[in-house]
């Protein structure tokens, strides 16, 4: 996993709520048996036509935004447990989402990807919004160590939220592989005092 | 402090804590073509053997087609995904009931029905729809793929855990009202997104009442409202559904299992982060307008007029996408397909629901109904009960075993503008095929829809 550190970059505004991982890449793309090239489909249906031209009032097809922050409406990334969906993003170039609630698989398989799924509250996000709309060339600046949000058009900087082992292993580019393997001694242990085992 | 059903079999799979992380033991790992090869992968890029393999199984269920499996898989990138998986375990050494095998199925019908799943476990898989076995008062959850790996590495997971939150449903349910419908209603009334955070203990007389595919089929749409899983206590019901099945204890170590069984349940004093209380009487049978399982109203409803401000864009959306108008009805809208299978009901209880409905009637002309069986068992139970015959007469197609259209990784695809009353969990926007227009309904209502080739209100058609 890449390490995460600082971001600085602009977003891409998709203001839609309950946004699902059938959307961020359906299912008929998921047959690869690597992790790599799923951004290539990543919202497949919204960014294409069945004829695969892109439709120009999608926002990743627009050419005012860019950047490799997507923002997001609530409950980003609800449905089926694909961590494919994590990887479209990535591989598409985003290195974090915010958005104002994200569903619980996506956010630990983000967070699994190195794929940083940054929460604000609802009115932040409208303001977030709003502001890249009208801005698109906003900057935003995501420092993990220091686990804030800053806009510098606002001169304003918003703290968020972050497991603290998570974000060691963001920061450090570690996953719970290592961490888990490493405790395979208690863990076999634990296996022989079960009072009931199947 | 008074125990819930969660806490005590959470506590029993904690082998340590690190703040608000627990590394916490898993007792089955059931794992598919989808989302285990890139786990395998991982194994083997960093030199790691499977740490217990013998507390995992596999099948094959999303990719396959539902027609003709005795054939090789004729989509090459199903075929190749389906043999990286026999492949894979035969390298690392997996018990497999791929393609052809009797045993083969849903994942999450095959775990109940060999009685794999059981009381007190707790049990992964990459699919969200691992709810499904907490039926049973088992921890069940859907996991990603790198998740699947570090349970293949060390038979455990780093997390934190949930809240808890207890949905009761009190009372008896009216005629024509089946376990589907109460996950319809519930999540019409919680959204899409109500218990994310939570994992949920299912309680109360209605509840008590199902049988346990009705238990499996309620739990199973847990994550549609965001949670983690669903659970429901362990009975008698759940006692006798697992004794004598392949898996399930026997002889001494089936009382010494019963015994501990018997203390799995919330205490009376036990609370919970969150609670909800409905009356059974308050349901009715339901349909979804929408494209999220939180846009349902009863099958005699009208879609909603009004929505939160934050919501309008979805809801216009998904109204123009599946060509509805706010405040209308959807009796009497007509039906191309009935889409009757999935983990969510293909289990032979649906089936036997369907045939029963559909004996000696048939099925519209303008619809096309197909009905695919969770698993090898089902299909075989299902003719064996003669289920096969009556549902051909009706016009109704039986096919073999799979995940098929509910989410249309195979050839099983609704085309675009297509409407299709489904039995399974997501209306999604393309989830039944790219520009599919889903209906999730009970089978009931599927199988009635069929008949009349529209929707219409079920309870002038019950005997």
């Amino acid at each position: 996993m890449e390490k995460f550190q600082i971001l600085r970059t602009t977003a891409i505004p998709l203001p839609i709520e309950n946004i699902d991982t059938d959307q961020i890449i359906p299912a008929r793309f998921l047959k690869a048996t690597s992790r790599e090239g799923f951004g290539e489909n990543l919202f497949r249906d919204w960014r294409y036509t069945s004829e695969g031209t892109p439709k120009a009032d999608f926002a990743l097809n627009n050419a005012r935004y860019g950047g490799q922050i997507l923002l997001a409406g609530k409950n980003f990334g609800c449905g089926s447990s694909r961590e494919h969906a994590a990887w479209a993003l990535y591989d598409a170039g985003f290195k974090a989402v915010i958005s104002s609630y994200f569903a619980d698989i996506f956010r630990g398989n983000a967070l699994n990807t190195g794929l940083l799924p940054l929460q604000v509250s609802d009115e932040v996000l409208q303001r977030l919004l709003d502001q890249v709309e009208q801005n698109p060339q906003t900057e935003l600046v995501v420092n993990l160590p220091e686990q804030t949000l800053t806009v510098p058009a606002w001169g304003e900087s918003i703290h968020f939220d972050l497991d603290p082992y998570k974000k060691e292993c963001l920061i450090n580019g570690y996953d719970d592989i290592d961490f888990l393997v490493n405790q395979k001694e208690a863990i076999a242990a634990y296996e022989t005092t079960r009072a009931w085992a199947y | 402090m008074a125990q819930t059903l969660f806490d005590k079999i959470w506590d029993a799979h904690v082998v340590k804590s690190f703040g608000d992380l627990s590394v916490v033991y898993i007792d089955k790992h059931l794992i598919h073509e989808v989302t285990s090869p890139q786990a395998f992968d991982e194994l083997t890029a960093r030199g790691l053997p499977l740490f217990r393999k013998d507390q995992m199984l596999a099948t094959a269920d999303h990719n396959v087609p539902t027609r003709n499996q005795h054939l090789p898989i004729e989509e090459p990138l199903s075929r190749s995904q389906v043999n990286k998986l026999t492949e894979n375990c035969e390298k690392f050494d997996v018990e497999l009931y791929g393609l052809g095998h009797e045993r083969q199925g849903i994942v999450h019908v095959i775990g109940p029905e060999l009685g794999l799943t059981q009381p007190g476990m707790t049990i992964v898989c990459g699919d969200s729809h691992t709810s499904t076995h907490g039926a049973f008062g088992a921890i069940a959850f859907g996991i990603g793929t790198s998740q699947v790996a570090q349970v293949m590495a060390s038979q455990c997971l780093l997390i934190s855990k949930p809240k808890r939150m207890r949905i009761i449903v009190d009372g008896e349910l009216h005629r024509g009202v089946t376990a589907k419908d109460l996950p319809l209603y519930i999540i019409s009334k919680l959204g899409t997104g109500g218990a994310t955070g939570y994992f949920v203990e299912y309680a109360g007389s209605a509840i008590r009442g199902l049988s346990m595919e009705g238990r499996m089929t309620l739990c199973n749409m847990s994550i549609e409202m965001g949670a983690r899983g669903g659970m429901i206590a362990p009975d008698e019901t759940t006692f006798a559904y697992v004794e004598g099945r392949p898996y399930a204890p026997q002889g001494e170590r089936w009382e010494q299992a019963l015994a501990y069984w018997r203390t799995l349940y919330s205490e009376p004093d036990a609370t919970f982060d969150s609670e909800y209380h409905f009356d059974a009487q308050d349901i009715y049978p339901m349909i979804t307008y929408g494209t999220n399982p939180g846009m349902g109203i009863a099958l005699n409803g009208l879609i909603p007029t009004e929505v939160s401000s934050s919501e309008a864009v979805s809801f216009q959306n998904s109204l123009k996408y599946m060509g509805f108008a706010p405040g209308e009805s959807l009796l009497g809208k007509e039906i191309n397909y009935v889409f009757i299978g999935s983990c969510t009901n293909s289990r032979i209880e649906d089936l036997r629901t369907v045939a029963s409905y559909v004996k000696g009637k048939h099925k519209a002309q303008n619809v096309e109904a197909i009905i695919v069986p969770g698993s090898k068992q089902v299909e075989q139970q299902a003719i064996a009960e003669g289920l096969d015959k009556v549902l051909a007469e009706a016009g109704f197609e039986l096919r073999e075993p799979g995940c098929s259209a509910c989410l249309a990784m195979n050839e099983d695809k609704i085309p675009a503008g297509a409407y299709c009353v489904s039995t399974s969990n997501r209306n999604f926007e393309g989830r039944q095929g790219p520009g599919a227009r889903t209906l999730l309904a009970s089978p009931l209502v599927a199988a009635i829809t069929a008949v009349e080739g529209r929707i219409v209100d079920i309870t002038q058609y019950l005997n």
